[in-house]
């Protein structure tokens, strides 16, 4: 009897996808390496990284840094692809963006969420500023 | 003795007036933008030489290239900078995106890991830079994290900013996209390819160096 052969696209299908959030208060108190670290080694399980907040730009640049060292070290790991929703608050009043403000600076932008997944799951994220597309591949 | 006389003058009003003499100017964004591109037209039109290759191919630019002392002059002032052309910051690097272009496996996989180490060292000169030209094609979505995770960490770092707009020439373009994105800073629309809105860009060049 024989085989029937996998197409190239079939073995491309996304078999079982794994979503792991992430409270802001798992994070909360962890230095910016064990947060990156936390975030990596779920995205190295093929996880894709639901944070509850966003992180500090610091900590965004040092993602792409470690990810790219990751890239460079660890044969199938191809990179992240990344993205925040943030509330909008364009139309919002002067009062409502100040309090939001201080809300940010003091729980850590908990209403934004931050999405990171390895590459060779999400594809791309499309993202402009009403919405946000999530592409697997 | 003249030499040094004109040059410890020229420090000491330099210093006086807060202005500053050799200008580190970092050209930065995702890959492909046009970075070396701009930097080219540069240090073509006042040193005489390029800064870099150009490609199709992403990730030409793989390490810092770096060109000292090119002194521009606009409008009768004079400015000198040190230019450093940086590798476009990518958040994924796949050797397989590189055979799409003819590229065989073992230069692919070669060029992938130049360009991860190309990414780490782009960071780690933005702490260098005295102001930061930010290049992005204007026919792509400005909104990607990679931009705005960039152009976050140099307003963290108090460093001025300026967003040129490349590949206006394009019937994709949208330079209007690009300044909705950043509606805090200056953007100026430009095609390098074509040297197209130059003027405009030194323009603002020399606007962006009196904030340094």
């Amino acid at each position: 009897m024989k085989r029937k052969k996998r197409s190239s696209s079939s073995s491309r299908k996304v078999k079982g996808l794994g979503l792991h959030v992430i409270p802001f208060s798992e994070v909360q108190y962890l230095s910016i390496t064990d947060r990156i670290k936390k975030i990596l080694k779920l995205i190295l399980g093929n996880k894709i990284v639901i944070l509850q907040g966003r992180l500090k730009v610091e900590e965004e640049i040092r993602l792409i840094e470690d990810t790219m060292a990751m890239v460079d070290h660890i044969k199938s790991f191809r990179g992240i692809e990344l993205a925040v929703i943030e509330p909008s608050l364009n139309d919002s009043g002067i009062m409502a963006k100040m309090k939001q403000g201080i809300a940010n600076r003091l729980s850590g932008n908990t209403g934004a969420l931050t999405i990171i997944g390895p590459a060779s799951i999400v594809k791309e994220i499309k993202k402009d500023p009403k919405k946000l597309e999530v592409m697997l591949g | 003795m003249i030499r040094i006389i004109k040059s410890w003058s020229k420090r000491v009003l330099n210093s006086l007036f807060g202005r500053k003499d050799n200008i580190k100017l970092g050209f930065y964004g995702p890959p492909n933008a046009g970075k070396t591109s701009l930097a080219n037209i540069i240090c073509k039109d006042w040193t005489g030489e390029e800064i870099g290759s150009v490609s199709d191919v992403p990730h030409e630019t793989r390490s810092v290239q770096v060109k000292e002392k090119v002194e521009i002059e606009h409008k009768g002032k004079k400015l000198t900078f040190k230019i450093a052309d940086t590798p476009g910051i990518a958040t994924k690097i796949d050797y397989e995106d590189f055979l799409k272009f003819k590229m065989k496996k073992k230069a692919a996989k070669k060029r992938a890991k130049e360009a991860t180490q190309g990414i780490i060292e782009s960071i780690k000169w933005l702490d260098d830079m005295d102001a930061i030209i930010v290049v992005l094609d204007a026919t792509e979505n400005p909104y990607s994290q990679v931009n705005i995770t960039v152009v976050g960490n140099i307003a963290a770092k108090e460093k001025p900013v300026l967003i040129i707009a490349n590949k206006i020439d394009l019937k994709k373009a949208n330079v209007k996209t690009i300044e909705a994105a950043f509606p805090e800073y200056e953007v100026v629309g430009i095609s390098a390819k074509k040297k197209k809105n130059i003027d405009d860009f030194y323009e603002a060049l020399f606007r962006l160096s009196k904030k340094v």
